[in-house]
């Protein structure tokens, strides 16, 4: 444990010094280790389900699952932000609920869609702004405080509309988030494409500017990322500022999609969502993960998940599944990492003796 | 920390191998119990054949489970290939997933009972561009995404169903109080309007002297049934249509000195009843049975796909095996089939159900 802190610290203060790596480097090293693992597991899921899953092999099967994940493709962008600083989010579902009911209600008395939506985004920005405010200036644990706006902005979601659900979105609306991209039967709804821009704006920054950089020292060690010149509370607020903004974008996806503005939409997705965060490799205690890694553990949650319904598996079979996967991507490194930490111990100690 | 000693133990290289072996194996099994599954179902695509998903709320909930046990059944008895597949919390976004799959299995019909009215549309009309009959029961969705909806009973029917049984408890004569959930429930107030109309018209020594409102809340109805019995001490019965009102009348009732001479009766379910039917502060209750429904809704899947049915009003087809013992349905105004009158539990039979 020891050593491992000492080096956490050298890894922290290294971007500062001019030995800084170049860009992109821990990109680089997270495709040689991690990452290729999630990507290979995703490529050999693929694979056995097509092989032995009817009906699996086809444009359909790549259609729905793309339209199911992605609000948690969405959010999981900001959100390994987060989590690479050392901090969650867990309002986010909530915040999709909050950001659907507003949506409805606005449309239902007559605002136009595209004000209704802009409204939507705009609480989502207020929402992330009080996550940010609450953790960054006033000091709070982010874990408190987002289970306390979870519970909040739920309530907001379902007080504002009760049981009932909001329908009839205009249908042009409602075909941009269904339509495919190249016409009928073929596999990409066109709607992916919003979430291509996104993760190459997220990667970029997370992984190329002195931002990402800052973001990964600080989930390293924050004292020493705060020495270093990195103003840590304001880039952690504005990460819970973009994270509420995409979760309101994920609600108003949500509230097209099922062309349903609901309270109790997407309840329990921020689970979802920080589950293939962790799959992808991030560490829940900040400072390790890439976004290649989370995309790809999105995809073999979404994967396994669609491959065992049409096996006919039951429901909650494939929760155990899913369960299972996320303790052993969690496990599997931490037992391979104490294992090399236990090889590396003797040499440790003949050198200090 | 424990378990560090143990992996030490183990050759670590073993230990990989060991997990890999196992991930393996996991692989293995699913793909193997997969080709088994999908097999037959593939086979019973083609023509001739009846392969007919059911798509409850949620898994594990047993009044689903009695209806989709029934008609596993049912469709089992006239040749075709039964499923129940759902999610396991009653969400509109996990029926979207199942009917999304379903479709790609191509069944011949999905019978659901639907967790939204609108959500499941698009998914539900993909389904019925790919040639599969949809039909829903016990909870609708919009009529332009499906084929039919089998309900399980009429407002006419559960009310004059109660006020019948309330009527022979009491010998048909005496003061009646209805205890109901809230006072803006839709389907509350269209079931006492009607039966106000029908007492009136069938039974003119009967007198409903009040209509008070537990707001489905279980304090609440037991303080109004309490209230009741002391303003009207002539009162002979109490209707109470709905599940919660009526089980906490009755856990008033078997513990006063009103139990056995103010009748109880309304919409209850069987396991909330049970114990005051077995001691007698209740004769007789009902409620539509969730086994009749899924088997009315088997037969009707079979008849759409058959094209004996289209889902037009006056289509009419034939199911077997339901406990009215009715085999001749038809289909009404909107696509809707009505199973009929509620079904009465009492003594006799209230041990053959668990939801």
């Amino acid at each position: 444990m020891i050593s491992s802190t000492v080096q956490q610290q050298d890894e922290a203060q290294r971007p500062p010094t001019p030995r800084a790596p170049r860009p992109g480097t821990r990109l680089r090293k997270a495709l040689l280790g991690r990452d290729t693992a999630i990507i290979a597991l995703l490529v050999i899921v693929w694979l056995v389900a097509s092989r032995s899953v009817q009906n699996f092999d086809s444009p359909q099967t790549v259609y729905y699952l793309l339209l199911d994940v992605f609000p948690v493709l969405l959010i999981a962008l900001p959100m390994t932000m987060v989590i690479v600083t050392g901090e969650i989010d867990l309002s986010v579902a909530s915040m999709m609920g909050l950001s659907s009911v507003v949506v409805g209600v606005l449309h239902e008395h007559g605002v136009g869609i595209s004000l209704a939506i802009v409204v939507a985004l705009i609480i989502g920005l207020a929402g992330g702004a009080l996550n940010g405010f609450l953790v960054t200036a006033v000091g709070l644990p982010s874990l408190a405080v987002t289970v306390g706006t979870l519970a909040l902005y739920r309530g907001l979601a379902v007080g504002l509309l009760g049981t009932t659900a909001i329908t009839g979105f205009p249908e042009q609306w409602r075909d941009l988030v269904s339509d495919r991209l190249f016409g009928r039967g073929t596999a990409v709804p066109g709607i992916i494409l919003m979430f291509v821009a996104l993760a190459v704006i997220f990667a970029v920054v997370l992984h190329f500017t002195t931002v990402g950089r800052a973001i990964y020292a600080m989930g390293l060690n924050t004292e020493a990322s705060i020495f270093s010149g990195i103003s840590v509370g304001r880039v952690k607020f504005w990460l819970f500022v973009v994270t509420g903004l995409v979760s309101s974008l994920a609600g108003i996806y949500w509230t097209l999609r099922y062309d349903s503005a609901r309270g109790d939409n997407a309840t329990g997705l921020e689970l979802s969502v920080v589950a293939a965060v962790l799959v992808g490799g991030v560490s829940i205690f900040g400072g390790r993960g890439a976004l290649p890694g989370v995309i790809a553990g999105v995809l073999v949650i979404g994967t396994l998940r669609g491959a065992l319904r049409l096996a006919d598996v039951s429901s909650d079979v494939i929760n155990v599944a899913t369960g299972v996967l996320l303790v052993l991507s969690v496990l599997v490194p931490a037992a391979g990492s104490a294992l090399r930490h236990r090889r590396r111990r003797p040499t440790v100690r003949t050198a200090s003796f | 920390m424990t378990f560090l000693p143990s992996l030490n133990s183990v050759n670590p290289r073993r230990a990989f191998a060991g997990i890999g072996v196992v991930a393996l194996l996991g692989l293995g099994v699913t793909a193997c119990s997969s080709d088994s599954a999908t097999g037959s179902g593939g086979d019973s695509g083609s023509s001739g054949d009846y392969s007919i998903a059911f798509l409850p709320k949620n898994l594990g909930n047993p009044y689903f489970e009695t209806s989709d046990q029934a008609a596993k059944k049912a469709v089992e008895e006239f040749g075709g290939e039964f499923k129940e597949v759902g999610p396991s919390e009653a969400t509109a976004d996990g029926q979207v997933s199942y009917i999304n799959t379903l479709t790609q299995q191509g069944v011949n019909a999905i019978v659901l009972s639907a967790n939204d009215v609108n959500a499941l549309c698009d998914a539900l009309k993909e389904a019925q561009d790919a040639d599969i009959k949809v039909i829903t029961f016990d909870s609708d969705v919009d009529p332009s995404c499906r084929d039919a909806y089998v309900s399980a009973s009429s407002t006419d029917l559960i009310a004059q169903s109660q006020v019948d049984l309330v009527a022979q408890q009491i010998g048909e004569a005496g003061e009646v109080a209805i205890l109901s959930a809230s006072a803006n429930a839709t389907n509350q107030n269209a079931w006492i309007e009607s039966m106000k109309s029908y007492a009136a018209q069938k039974y003119p020594n009967i007198q409903i002297v009040d209509t008070v409102y537990g707001d489905d809340d279980d304090q609440t109805s037991f303080d109004k049934t309490e209230a009741l019995l002391s303003t009207h001490p002539n009162l002979k019965g109490i209707i109470s249509p709905t599940t919660v009102g009526i089980a906490a009348a009755a856990r008033y009732l078997s513990t006063s000195q009103y139990k056995g001479n103010v009748a109880l009766t309304g919409l209850g379910t069987p396991n909330d009843m049970r114990q005051y039917v077995k001691d007698g502060t209740v004769t007789s209750f009902a409620l539509w049975n969730p086994a009749d429904l899924g088997i009315l809704a088997s037969y009707a899947a079979k008849a759409m796909i058959d094209e004996d049915i289209t889902g037009e009003e006056g289509d009419s087809f034939a199911a077997e095996g339901l406990s009215s013992n009715e085999t001749d349905f038809e289909v009404g105004d909107d696509g809707v089939i009505t199973l009929g009158k509620p079904f009465v539990f009492s003594a006799d039979n209230i041990d053959q159900f668990d939801f």
